[in-house]
């Protein structure tokens, strides 16, 4: 028999909907940062090199 | 037995669909007129930069760098990657603006601004006091430990920056001046020696104009923020 149990969050207030789009949303963005100023891997490294060094990145 | 977790609800997914369609204007917008800027100011003194990473003797004769077919991919890459950097701040910088709005500090784009000095602050004042932007052909520490006293940089910096603007007493503004001090009386990782292909001239026209162009690309992105925020737009 397969039982399904349905966890019911309590009502969330504005502020609380807030709090997790705000941490999903800073989480995006550092992820973008680090994907496109950071990674050092080589094909991503050359095609952001321009952008990195004039936008003030440790590059190479 | 299956266990049903409870997807987001419908007030979390708006408020992060409004935030996500802000950030995508305003941070696609800001990295346009980044990419305008460094192509008009800083791009010339890379080229220049380059061509005394390839042969510093033949490049010592050249004052200006000779004009050469312009290379579309390039440009279009650092177009892209351009828009894409300042998406990520866009993000980031909304989303402290969001959460200050919930205690008290509305968006608005005079406030915008304000915001993005203090985004240019931490992600580019504060590392750049450290490390200062390099173009091709400077020496430098390995890149994973300058990454990492980047990183933390930035951390100090944001924190510092934000219990000066939000702290009440005395002590959250002492803990601001420390964090702000911190990183750089550790100091930033650097080089074994000095030595290196481009004149110092060069480096040093490169290191202002990145700073300059940042400056004016984060206010621009802070008022874009503000104006997109309680605008018809950001409800997508």
């Amino acid at each position: 028999m397969t039982k399904t149990i349905a966890t019911t969050a309590p009502t969330q207030t504005k502020t609380s909907s807030n709090v997790l789009s705000v941490l999903a949303a800073g989480i995006l963005g550092l992820g973008i940062i680090t994907v496109a100023g950071h990674v050092q891997a080589a094909t991503l490294h050359d095609a952001a090199h321009d952008v990195r060094h004039t936008t003030g990145f440790p590059c190479h | 037995m299956t266990c049903v977790t409870q997807p987001a609800s419908p007030a979390t997914k708006l408020m992060f669909q409004k935030i996500a369609v802000s950030a995508l204007i305003a941070g696609f917008g800001a990295g346009l007129v980044a990419a305008l800027l460094q192509f008009v100011f800083v791009q010339p003194l890379l080229l220049h930069a380059e061509l005394f990473e390839i042969d510093p003797h033949t490049a010592l004769d050249l004052v200006t760098v000779p004009r050469g077919p312009f290379d579309v991919a390039r440009e279009a890459l650092n177009i892209v990657f351009s828009a894409l950097i300042y998406t990520g701040y866009a993000f980031v910088l909304l989303a402290a603006m969001v959460w200050a709005e919930d205690r008290g500090e509305p968006i608005s784009p005079r406030a915008g601004i304000l915001w993005g000095i203090a985004g240019f602050i931490t992600m580019h004042m504060a590392p750049a006091f450290g490390l200062a932007p390099d173009m091709p052909g400077l020496n430098g520490a390995d890149v994973e430990a300058r990454q990492i006293w980047w990183y933390g940089t930035v951390a100090c910096t944001g924190i510092a920056l934000w219990l000066i603007a939000f702290g009440q007493n005395w002590a959250m503004w002492g803990a601001a001046i420390v964090l702000l001090a911190a990183p750089h009386l550790i100091g930033a990782p650097m080089p074994d020696t000095l030595t290196q292909a481009a004149p110092p001239e060069l480096a040093a026209s490169f290191a202002a104009r990145t700073l300059g162009v940042a400056l004016a690309v984060w206010s621009t992105l802070g008022l874009l923020l503000g104006s997109v925020w309680h605008s018809k737009l950001a409800e997508g």
